[in-house]
């Protein structure tokens, strides 16, 4: 095994475009278990921790540009206004000792199905910033998840940033786990009202084999508050069109059973977290009036 | 691979560094300081928490290659000439120690604390404190712990910083 | 009724200012090691030369190994020797049956077994060379389930048959009828000890084909006994140390590393150091066994209890370990501190091609407590009676006799235990929605419900636990006291083997000898099997035994030191009486030093001590004295419960425990918290999940634990009705809080959801689906 670090952003891309095969490694908190369990040998490990601007964050045409390496503690201290829903999925994350070294970009890099940031994500509809010695390309988040812990990146790319429009309405996120802290889990769901236009996003965790967002809910939630005209009057949201919500929610998980939970108890708690994530985030909007 | 590192406050260099070890291993089996404890390395337990410049981290989460360069404080680097830390005695004191495995993380961890949070709530307490396992206390005393280094710090003349790092 | 307190015997010495005898709550001696990581634990030790050894494990559930090939991994650079079970000189280890070979012979018999051992200079070397092992397996059909181990046409796990054990107990009526009856099936997944520490140590060669073996244990002269066995050694040539141990729970009671690393170090000549990773500790130590038990009670309209039925079947896994003694404990206690007239009661222990399962905090109890704990409730609710009220009814009490007749010749409080459990205050109501606070809900942080689906329980259970070793076994402790000057101070060393595993022993040793000898100054010898054996670190039982033989060593030896006065002075034996640095009269006159009376020499005593004798049960009728003691506990949990999610928040576990005598009130409390966390996890949270007989989640990441975030505060009535038989009137202490903690729980959220609830742990879908 080789241990490479780079000193620059440059240098990194051309590391990896040189190792394909070499891990990028940042916080640790997925690469290092993995390592210690003897779960992979890589031949290369590339450290990504020398390079600053992978640290930052800054504007960017009015969205927020999140380096891959910002840390959960980070998003939490830093952006909780700006990035509300990430910043309460990060709140979750792990403990604060994972918090202070895990990272966005590698939970990105991992897409693990449990990942904490992606439902906070989908649903706040944001794009990732991918590089290589070939050049820089943004995509769609729901196009960088393609399968089990499999992303869009080509072998010689890395995750250089996170594009995510600040909100103009609420946002949620909810998340089951079978204990109250450190805890991977069972089901999670994200969304965000964007009353600018009129729009509804969301996000699942753990219930596909990929994150992903309930677009029929999304456009049947959207619709209802339109025909309603409920974005403008702000009037109390009808308890059967929440109920409804969380029934559309619940249709777009393709959940298994596993060691965490039961497919049947992964749909049933989507369906919760949705309706209840919608009823706090419509009393939101109202109080926000 | 050659390290070079600080820890607690002194350089340190090891030579054959196998690429895949973590912090924690070259903490405990290549510089002698054995009191981060390796009890899952897999960040779920705390119980190898050290300061990495001035954050709490896993040292079983960090590869050994990461910490060149940089610096690094475990519960080994707590105690001075002059004693115990107070974080440290009030651990004693209140019966928070019982097997004691998991007790340099959360010394590490509660020194942390207090040291950004001057008289934290027990809800602080408690958040702050999550990512540390117990299996002997079931954490009321360290919570005892806590507050009363808490106490005591608040009643030093320099104040909780000029006791911590 | 109670018993009287017993009086502390004559014991020296009102005059200095004494600190840290029995009573008080002196600080643990290692203590200030421990706070500044200076403590060195089995994983933290090291020696010159030192190598390291890995296990390679079986991948299937039932296999015959058709072959093995060390070649390619003993060919590997840095590797010193490969081992498997041809290099096992002796024979197969187990607690209380040989069962078990050191390393598989012919056949593996569960998912983790190990097969072959290697040493290197790097764990990874050793890793990568242990993959590299060939092992030819022939998949063989695996038996998985307890009861279907029990069938006729069931794979055999052994030679032999599948049953383990099967106790009956047969009191009164044997067709008893009941105008009320009520039964229910309860399963009890697996629990792991989870002790922090992972399994480690360190074995070194001596030159003469000897061995010392530093390492982390709950029963040294256990272990040096099986490990002689295996090695084919005679007890001098194989040495323990104990090593600092990271947490037990009964995970320790049965070997890990031991005889690997002492194979690996004879045969290298070099010291070896071994330590599992979490995911190995998973299948480095046995388990709490998984049971399915039956019940029935039979009662008058009143919640009179007038018969119990029950058929409890515990998952021994592949080998026996401690299973009969757990089926022992099932049996004899598991209908509950109740008197019952009529009582039907099969317990059994089987072999399958599970993990193997053995000892852990409440050792049998905590499986069957939450069936007598759940059918009791249903039978109040049957009845119209209050939960509380009917367990106070049928609690036992002093003079009573329990369901294999042995009389209860001390106190047992069931009722009085229960009453200051439902007194104590109840935790502030719950914030309304508008005003919530996510750390105090079901959920937490991940923010889940901000009050809606959310309902309050409260749930109760009460048991009681055998203390010490049972059923006529030769249950003993041995001290080693020694009194001298040095540095013109009284100093007494004491010397036991009985492991320190973080409950204080230490401390308590210390104490006892500040009482029995008036001396300040008392330094614990290093546990070793230099001195006798003090027994196990289990069953809440070192306090009581290790402490008595502390207890009549230091008697012996200030016996002794009388002795030796009466001689110098001329004076009348019974005259004198020794108060720390000086021997005095009865009259209260100082007649010399001790400094005078010892000049250099040392009284130096070893005691042999054994409690009151137990018998073997009657192998039909279950009926006989089988225990030494009992200890009582009560639980109150007060939980909420989101009821739509199935997530749950406990708001308060408060309890009250008789302990006989605090030796160390703070270290009782510190006992009675952790105990209780951990019965509280067995109802929420703690399962091995093992489908087909493999373990899925060996980890920390997925084998959940409860964090600061999951305990509530807890309130503790600690009662000191001592026990006239046991020195100073100690009853133990450890495990009675674990074993009523979760049934407590697990009422809470019944009453919350008024759901059935008839498995734990408790996942969120059985709340919101079952």
């Amino acid at each position: 095994m080789d241990f490479l670090q780079p000193r620059s952003w440059s240098e990194a891309l051309e590391a990896k475009a040189a190792h394909p095969d070499a891990v990028p490694i940042a916080g640790g908190t997925d690469v290092m278990v993995e390592l210690n369990f003897d779960h992979h040998r890589p031949a290369f490990l590339l450290d990504l921790t020398r390079i600053e601007e992978l640290e930052t964050w800054s504007f960017d045409n009015g969205r927020v540009r999140l380096g891959a390496g910002v840390t959960y503690s980070r998003v939490i201290d830093e952006l909780g206004r700006l990035l509300p829903g990430l910043a309460m999925a990060s709140r979750t994350v792990g403990s604060p000792q994972i918090r202070n070294r895990g990272t966005v970009g590698g939970n990105l890099g991992a897409a693990s199905p449990a990942g904490d940031a992606h439902p906070a994500l989908l649903a706040a509809e944001a794009d990732v910033e991918l590089a290589s010695v070939r050049g820089t390309r943004r995509l769609p988040l729901t196009e960088f998840y393609t399968g089990v812990k499999r992303n869009a990146l080509a072998p010689d790319e890395l995750i250089a940033a996170i594009l995510i429009t600040p909100p103009s309405g609420p946002q949620q996120f909810c998340k089951i786990g079978t204990r109250n802290a450190m805890v991977i889990s069972v089901s999670a769901f994200g969304l965000a009202l964007h009353p600018e236009r009129k729009a509804v996003g969301t996000g699942i965790g753990s219930a596909a084999p990929t994150p992903r967002r309930a677009y029929e809910a999304e456009n049947f939630l959207a619709q209802a508050l339109d025909a309603a005209g409920l974005w403008e009057t702000r009037a109390t949201m009808p308890p059967e069109l929440a109920r409804e919500f969380g029934n559309y929610v619940r249709s777009a998980a393709s959940p298994i059973d596993d060691v965490r939970g039961t497919a049947s108890y992964r749909s049933h708690s989507l369906a919760v977290m949705a309706r209840r994530s919608l009823s706090w985030a419509w009393d939101d909007y109202r109080r926000a009036a | 691979m050659r390290i070079t590192t600080t820890v607690n406050g002194a350089r340190r260099e090891v030579d054959d560094v196998w690429e895949g070890e973590s912090l924690l291993y070259v903490l405990r089996e290549r510089m002698g300081l054995p009191g981060s404890k390796n009890a899952c390395e897999q960040g779920e337990c705390g119980s190898c928490t050290v300061y990495l410049d001035g954050i709490l981290v896993c040292s079983c989460l960090v590869a050994a290659g990461q910490v060149c360069d940089r610096d690094i404080v475990t519960v080994e680097g707590l105690s001075d000439q002059q004693g115990l830390h107070p974080v440290q005695q009030a651990f004693i004191d209140c019966g928070a120690v019982q097997c004691g495995f998991c007790t340099p993380g959360l010394v590490v961890t509660a020194h942390g604390l207090l040291a950004r949070t001057e008289h934290p709530t027990d809800p602080e307490i408690r958040e702050a404190l999550a990512g540390n396992l117990c299996r002997c206390t079931g954490y009321e005393k360290i919570l005892d712990a806590v507050r009363l280094a808490a106490d005591r710090l608040a009643d030093t003349p320099a104040g909780s910083a000029g006791r911590l790092r | 009724m109670t018993s009287a307190p017993t009086k502390v015997p004559a014991a020296p010495s009102e005059t200095a200012a004494l600190r840290g005898r029995i009573g008080d709550s002196p600080l643990r001696p290692d203590g200030t090691l421990k706070v500044q990581g200076e403590f060195a634990f089995g994983s933290d030790l090291w020696a010159d030369e030192m190598i390291w050894g890995v296990t390679l494990r079986s991948p299937h559930v039932h296999a015959r190994i058709v072959s093995i090939d060390v070649g390619p991994a003993l060919a590997t650079s840095g590797v010193y020797t490969v081992l498997t079970a041809e290099d096992v000189p002796g024979g197969n280890v187990g607690l209380d049956h040989a069962d078990q070979p050191v390393l598989a012979t012919g056949v593996v018999r569960y998912h983790g077994e190990p097969v072959a051992l290697v040493a290197a200079d790097h764990p990874e070397i050793a890793r990568q060379a242990a993959k590299k092992i060939r092992v030819v397996y022939e998949e063989l059909p695996a038996v998985t389930d307890g009861r279907r181990a029990l069938e006729p046409a069931a794979p055999q796990v052994h030679d032999g048959g599948n049953l383990l054990r099967h106790l009956k107990i047969r009191r009164g009526n044997p067709d008893p009828v009941a105008p009320v009856v009520v039964s229910l099936d309860f399963e009890v997944g697996m629990q792991d000890q989870a002790f922090l520490g992972p399994e480690s140590g360190l074995a070194v060669p001596d030159d003469a084909g000897g061995i010392d073996l530093y390492v982390a244990t709950q029963w040294l002269h256990a272990d040096q006994r099986q490990i002689c066995q295996a090695l084919g050694l005679p007890p001098e040539k194989v040495r323990l140390t104990l090593a600092g141990v990271g947490g037990a729970f009964g995970g320790r009671e049965d070997l890990s590393i031991h005889v690997h690393a002492c194979l690996l170090a004879l045969r290298t000549g070099k010291p070896i150091k071994m330590v599992y990773n979490r995911e190995e500790s998973f299948f480095g130590h046995v388990h709490r066994h998984p049971a399915s038990l039956r019940y029935e009670f039979g009662a008058d309209h009143d919640g009179l209890l007038h018969y119990a039925k029950a058929e409890i079947v515990f998952d021994g896994g592949a080998y026996a370990s401690s299973t009969a003694a757990v089926v022992g404990n099932g049996g004899t206690l598991g209908l509950g501190p109740y008197n019952i007239p009529n009582v039907q009661v099969d317990c059994y222990g089987v072999y399958t091609n599970n993990p193997p399962c053995g000892a852990m905090r409440g050792f049998g109890c905590v499986q069957a407590a939450f069936a007598h704990e759940a059918l009791m409730d249903e039978l109040a609710d049957r009845v119209g009676m209050d939960r509380v009220a009917i367990r106070q009814l049928n609690g036992m009490r002093e003079g009573d006799r329990n369901i294999t007749g042995q009389l209860i010749d001390s106190a047992a409080p069931v009722a009085e235990l229960l009453q200051l459990v439902q007194d104590m205050p109840l935790p502030a109501e719950r914030l309304s929605e508008d005003e919530f606070d996510l750390l105090s809900l079901p959920g937490g942080v991940s923010n889940t419900t901000h009050g809606e689906g959310v309902v309050r329980g409260i749930g109760y259970a009460v048991t009681y636990k055998n203390v010490g070793f049972s059923e006529g076994f030769d249950d003993y402790s041995t001290a080693r006291v020694r009194l001298e000057i040095t540095a013109d101070e009284p100093t007494v060393t004491v010397h036991t083997a009985a492991a320190e595993v973080g409950q204080g022993l230490i401390t308590v040793e210390q104490q006892i000898c500040r009482t029995e000898l008036g001396v300040q100054r008392v330094v614990v010898h290093p546990r070793d099997t230099q001195v006798g054996s003090a027994g196990s670190t289990s069953a809440s039982r070192q306090t009581y035994v290790t402490g008595g033989a502390v207890k009549a060593a230091c008697e012996a030896v200030r016996a002794k030191v009388l002795e030796r006065a009466s001689t110098m002075l001329d004076l009348e034996l019974s005259e004198l009486v020794l108060d720390g640095a000086q021997i005095v009269s009865i009259t209260g006159d100082v007649v010399a030093s001790l400094q005078d009376v010892l000049g250099t020499d040392a009284v130096d005593e070893t005691v042999k001590w054994s409690h009151r004798p137990t018998y073997p049960i009657d192998p039909e009728t279950g009926q006989g004295d089988a225990h030494v003691q009992y200890a009582f506990s009560a639980h109150r949990a007060v939980v909420d419960v989101d009821t739509e999610l199935g997530l749950v928040k406990v708001i308060a576990l408060d309890t009250a425990q008789d302990v006989g005598k605090a030796i160390n009130p703070d270290a009782v409390v510190g006992q009675i918290q952790g105990g209780s966390a951990q019965g509280m996890g067995l109802a929420l949270m703690e399962e091995i999940v093992v489908t087909d007989g493999r373990v899925r989640n060996p980890s920390f990441t997925d084998y959940l634990i409860p964090t600061i975030l999951d305990m509530p505060p807890m309130k503790i009535e600690v009662l000191e009705y001592a026990d006239p038989h046991a020195p100073y009137g100690v009853r133990g202490v450890g495990e009675p809080p674990t074993i009523s903690s979760g049934p407590a729980v697990a009422a809470a959220i019944r009453r919350a959801t008024g759901k059935a609830l008839r498995r734990v742990p408790i996942r969120p879908e059985h709340i919101t689906e079952g």
